[in-house]
């Protein structure tokens, strides 16, 4: 088990670094030119707000001059003299990153105003958090019981309606249905909020209630799209476990249907379950993007939209780290759940 | 994995009310692009993001078919393009008449019209409008002379219902009207009861008379455009786009960008699914690693900094889903051979020195082929929604009119707060359908290869 978690740890780091090196490699070349540009504002507007120093120039060359001379000392200073795909720069940018340091956003700031993309991201990260746990948490509480009384009467009414029910909702856009849920619940019956970001501080008291009331309607319409499919999956699972012999014998023993299905069957088909919600909970947080986008839920779904919009570059890498970081953890957790359920895995990968 | 053979499978395949369900549903949408790219003109495919290309067409118009559930008629956008044409001289005056013939039953004024031409001339002829309407009043509009030229010149010119004229003309006949029209606009007006403001429904002549002494002018172009509030069959955009257009474009884009994508990741997959597993060993495990780190990055983050930094372009964007799509298969695939690799036959034929590439393509590829094409149906919905979701987030190919384009288009026009449900509803359904017609023919071929799911 040790070695297997150990070889498991490593191709998961080797893939957070893949994963950063190929941002990286994408916006690099425009970071840079984005950091230089800055950096020739910040020192026009340092002279500009020096009277004295501009004074000083007797011609237009001359202060150029002096700027162009500035300039190429805090860029070498600051190490940008060296191409932007130099192994020092990568390395060093890569560093800073798995130590959490974003640096500075370009456009975006936080709520409480710093610029500061660390800040940012754990501003809205709580909140993307708080809306899709708490709808991966209903979907598979509902999809377990409707999957489990479909499992128990196959072929019965209720079973054909959930099957069709989950291949027919799967196949429709969450941003689509958002879309609608929208226009029929926020404008033509006006019951909840059309825009999901709450419009009094985050500091008044009233702050908790606002953000659950504004997050109702996205709230329904993830759980409505999303538990027909897992109420299928959970009734697959448990048909498969009906047919096995051990259940057999319970029913040829007397025992009351119900009890079989919500005790033994549903014990057996635990673990695969479990190691889908760990999946589907990483999974959700990377749908976030579209439907945070219709929703305009203050998350980092929208924050990774609204950076990619103004290309806010230290935003997009930081998002991207942590979003990768999630998905990574959350496939590592099912990786290890399904590896402790089923021990055959762990031995074929481990030897 | 079961030995099953295509006759087999076909023969269960129509036994299948939903395999057989979404083959209609696929079909109907086949033959929808065919007759499209057959039909439309490819014009409209170019000039969807030109807003030139749209003008006489009306702004935000519902579906007219949304009269037929309505009590109070919402009056039609209507183009008339081919007037009747009589030619009278007299000595040395020559008449061309043109008239629109223009039937009017709706129960509210249009929103306005506009007469455009293209006329031939010299001298400098007299331009008169007038309409005859259902209750024989005949009121006159305009009365102007176009601009003097001694040469024959080509002029292209508008008359707006909003014009100053046609409001001073249509005061001079204010008697014919039992209430005060000073307030009212030239529309309501022109399609108003004479006993007070309502609607007249009926016939309408638009009469649009050219004068010349000695001289003939000739008309190129013309068409009178009634401006109405309901048009085609599935209502105009903000943008005056007639949507019928974008939703039936969209059909064969979505369809190839499914197919494309999927067929692409599949066969990718296969390929290296396959081939990792025969060679087994170091090849295997270097490739399933590989294959580990892709499946672990997330996708759509990455789909997303890719469009923004290499490439929006719709053939680049399906290579870009090709990438992520083909890893789950992989997987599969390579398990699969690794079964087949173990029986007999296979082993036989390498004991007598097979080749590789024979091997795999004679004796591991057939093997794989129903579950691969189960797969391409069932990737295809996945495929299409990202797509429209990429798309919807503005990443998409703006030239292209996909269904997530005008989904994108209609957020951004804040359709759903203005109550445009026509911009939203649709595509929405078409792409729902497309996938469903793809997830029925992949459960029904699952269900025939992994015949535990069945019961």
């Amino acid at each position: 088990m040790k070695k297997y978690i150990a070889t498991r740890t490593a191709t998961m780091f080797g893939v957070l670094l893949i994963t950063l090196l190929i941002t990286i490699l994408l916006v690099g070349s425009n970071m840079d030119t984005i950091l230089k540009q800055g950096i020739v504002f910040q020192v026009r507007s340092e002279i500009i707000e020096n009277p004295a120093v501009a004074e000083s120039f007797s011609s237009v060359k001359e202060f150029e001059a002096f700027i162009q001379d500035r300039t190429d000392q805090r860029i070498k200073h600051l190490g940008l003299d060296e191409p932007w795909y130099s192994p020092q720069r990568i390395g060093l940018t890569m560093y800073k990153i798995i130590l959490l340091d974003f640096g500075q956003a370009t456009f975006l700031t936080s709520d409480s105003g710093s610029s500061d993309v660390k800040d940012i991201i754990f501003e809205k990260l709580p909140k993307t958090i708080l809306l899709f746990t708490s709808a991966t948490v209903i979907i598979s509480i509902i999809g377990i019981f409707v999957g489990a009384l479909s499992a128990s009467k196959v072929g019965s009414t209720i079973d054909r309606i959930t099957s069709s029910f989950a291949i027919i909702s799967s196949s429709f856009p969450v941003w689509w249905i958002g879309m609608l849920m929208i226009f029929l619940f926020a404008f033509t019956y006006q019951i909840f909020p059309a825009r999901a970001t709450p419009d009094i501080p985050a500091s008044s008291p009233e702050y908790l209630g606002a953000l659950l009331y504004h997050m109702t309607l996205p709230l329904i319409t993830i759980v409505m799209i999303g538990f027909g499919s897992w109420a299928y999956l959970v009734r697959n699972f448990m048909v498969g476990i009906m047919q096995e012999d051990f259940i057999m014998a319970k029913k040829t023993m007397g025992i009351n249907q119900s009890k079989i299905t919500y005790t033994h069957a549903l014990k057996n088909a635990a673990p695969p379950i479990i190691t889908i919600l760990a999946l589907s909970l990483s999974g959700s947080l990377g749908g976030a993007i579209i439907t945070e986008a219709v929703f305009d839920w203050p998350g980092m779904g929208r924050l990774y939209f609204e950076a990619i919009t103004v290309m806010d570059l230290p935003v997009i890498i930081g998002a991207t780290y942590i979003l990768t970081v999630f998905f990574l953890v959350s496939i590592f957790i099912a990786d290890l759940l399904y590896g402790y359920f089923d021990p055959r895995i762990r031995s074929s990968t481990g030897e | 994995m079961s030995n099953i053979t295509p006759q087999e499978i076909k023969k269960e395949f129509l036994k299948s009310k939903m395999g057989i369900a979404g083959i209609i549903i696929l079909t109907i949408l086949i033959s929808t692009s065919i007759i499209t790219i057959i039909i439309i003109p490819i014009e409209t495919f170019q000039e969807w993001n030109n807003p030139g290309s749209w003008i006489t067409y009306p702004k935000a118009a519902v579906p007219v078919w949304i009269n037929l559930f309505l009590a109070e008629k919402i009056p039609e956008h209507k183009i008339l393009l081919e007037p009747n044409i009589q030619t009278i001289s007299n000595n040395e005056i020559n008449l061309t008449s043109y008239q629109f013939n223009l039937n009017f039953n709706y129960d509210q004024f249009p929103k306005d019209f506009i007469y455009s031409y293209l006329l031939e001339y010299s001298g400098s002829p007299l331009l008169q409008m007038s309409v005859i309407r259902p209750d024989g009043v005949r009121l006159e509009l305009v009365s102007t002379s176009l601009p003097h030229s001694n040469l024959k010149i080509i002029h292209n010119d508008r008359v707006f219902s909003t014009d100053v004229m046609i409001k001073k003309e249509l005061g001079l006949q204010a008697e014919k009207f039992e209430f005060g029209i000073n307030r009212l606009s030239v529309e309501d007006i022109i399609f108003s009861k004479t006993e007070l403001n309502k609607p007249l429904k009926g016939n309408y002549v638009f009469l649009i008379n050219f004068y010349e002494i000695n001289e003939e002018s000739k008309i190129i172009d013309s068409k009178l455009i009634i401006g109405g509030k309901a048009f085609g069959i599935m209502g105009t955009d903000e943008l005056r786009r007639d949507l019928a257009i974008g939703l039936l474009w969209g059909t064969p884009l979505a369809l190839f960008i499914g197919l494309a994508v999927s067929i692409g990741s599949v066969v990718m997959g296969l390929v290296y699914g396959i081939y990792a597993g025969f060679k087994g060993k170091k090849t295997d495990e270097t490739m399933m690693r590989f294959n580990d780190i892709i499946y672990a990055l997330p996708a759509l983050p990455f789909l997303i900094i890719l469009s923004v930094t290499i490439s929006n372009s719709i053939f680049v964007m399906t290579g870009f889903l090709m990438i992520f799509g083909w890893v789950g298969i992989a997987k599969v695939a390579r398990s699969m051979s690794l079964q087949i690799k173990t029986r007999g036959y296979v082993e036989a034929a390498t004991v007598m020195g097979q080749k590789d590439s024979k091997m795999i393509f004679k004796h591991i590829l057939p093997q794989l082929l129903p579950y691969a094409f189960a797969s391409i149906a069932i990737s295809v919905p996945a495929a299409i929604t990202t797509e429209a979701g990429l798309s919807f987030l503005g990443l998409g190919d703006p030239s292209f009119p996909t269904w997530g384009q005008i989904l994108h288009d209609a957020n951004t026009f804040g359709a759903a707060a203005r109550g445009l449900w026509w911009w939203i509803v649709p595509p929405g359904i078409m792409i729902a359908i497309t996938g469903l017609a793809f997830v029925f023919i992949g459960n029904a071929l699952d269900s025939i290869i992994n015949p535990k799911l069945k019961k």
